[in-house]
């Protein structure tokens, strides 16, 4: 039998100094096959056209007073926002990450790496949370590891212990460094909100996709399809968004 | 312009003090106690923007910043307080 599955239209936010935004429109348009758009920062209005969103890495607005502060008040972050209030899902990646939790739309907030400097390099993470917490997860079962590499210099995450420990009890702390490369609270690589439909994790997992960018250490299930661990973010995204056009249909 | 006078108005955003600074601990261990500035005890790194009010009063011209500050997060709540005072004319 065949069924039909509406095209999902995801959505790459692009900022003045974004630079992430084209390795993952390759990943969703070339390796995932699936429509994907840019949308420039100064759009209002985002309507409903969006199945997802992507707030992909770099240095929106060259990260002046603060990474991510002046992206968070830009006029497609607050389309962004009514988005995500809707259960969009919405996914921030290293700066993408930094202005989700300067938009409000994630608890916490970064600093300066305890090494001082720009860091670029292989990281272990382990998923958390149950897989189905998020739509970026749903493929993965707790406890799987995945090899992503992190690239950023305020990438240590903070958060008050009331906060960390409403966080832990809600399933918001997603993915945990088991080497942490910046000094991260908690050895925390990623988090959600409360809802589950807003990740944010530092580590780019579009730069993990495909073979070819992989290191020999990533022995991950995916390895064996000849894909790098980082495709699993973005098939349980599809998984995720196909699933719910099944419902509908 | 109605001629009102304009202030100048520092502001400070600093960490808050449970929270580490590794920059001002690298600037301190690093180069100041190495080059015999021992009894320097601590240094934090802070940040400032110097900023100009049009406003009736100093007071007028803290509030409006003060308020900017909040509205705007010119510092992150989570991590920094943020000190306004004024700096003379």
């Amino acid at each position: 039998m065949h069924i039909a599955y509406h095209v999902s239209l995801i959505g790459i936010v692009v900022f003045p100094g974004s630079n992430c935004d084209r390795d993952i429109y390759h990943v969703l348009k070339n390796i995932m096959h699936v429509d994907v758009e840019f949308i420039w920062h100064k759009r209002e209005d985002l309507n409903c056209y969006y199945d997802a969103i992507v707030i992909p890495g770099g240095f929106a607005y060259a990260d002046r007073l603060r990474a991510g502060i002046i992206a968070a008040f830009s006029p497609v972050m607050q389309a962004v926002k009514r988005l995500a209030r809707d259960g969009v899902p919405v996914i921030g990646i290293c700066n993408g990450f930094q202005i989700l939790v300067e938009s409000g739309l994630l608890p916490g907030a970064f600093m300066r790496n305890d090494s001082l400097t720009f860091t670029c390099r292989w990281t272990m993470l382990r998923l958390n949370v149950n897989g189905s917490r998020t739509p970026f997860t749903l493929l993965l079962k707790k406890g799987t590891r995945l090899n992503i590499p992190v690239a950023n210099q305020e990438g240590k995450y903070y958060v008050d212990d009331d906060t960390l420990k409403e966080m832990e009890k809600n399933e918001q702390i997603v993915f945990k460094y088991e080497d942490n490369p910046n000094g991260s609270l908690y050895d925390i690589a990623g988090v959600c909100n409360a809802e589950g439909n807003v990740l944010g994790m530092m580590p780019h997992p579009e730069r993990a996709c495909e073979m070819i960018l992989a290191p020999s250490s990533s022995t991950n299930l995916s390895t064996n399809t000849g894909y790098g661990d980082g495709i699993l973010i973005f098939r349980s995204l599809i998984e995720y968004l196909q699933g719910k056009q099944k419902v509908s249909i | 312009m109605d001629g009102m006078p304009v202030y100048r108005i520092n502001v400070l955003i600093e960490n808050k003090p449970y929270i580490s600074d590794p920059e001002g601990d690298t600037i301190r261990k690093d180069l100041v106690v190495k080059g015999g500035y021992h009894n320097v005890k601590s240094i934090r790194v802070a940040k400032m923007l110097k900023v100009e009010v049009e406003a009736n009063s100093a007071e007028d011209a803290k509030d409006t910043v003060r308020r900017m500050c909040e509205d705007l997060r010119l510092y992150n709540p989570v991590l920094s307080v943020c000190k306004i005072v004024e700096s003379g004319l």
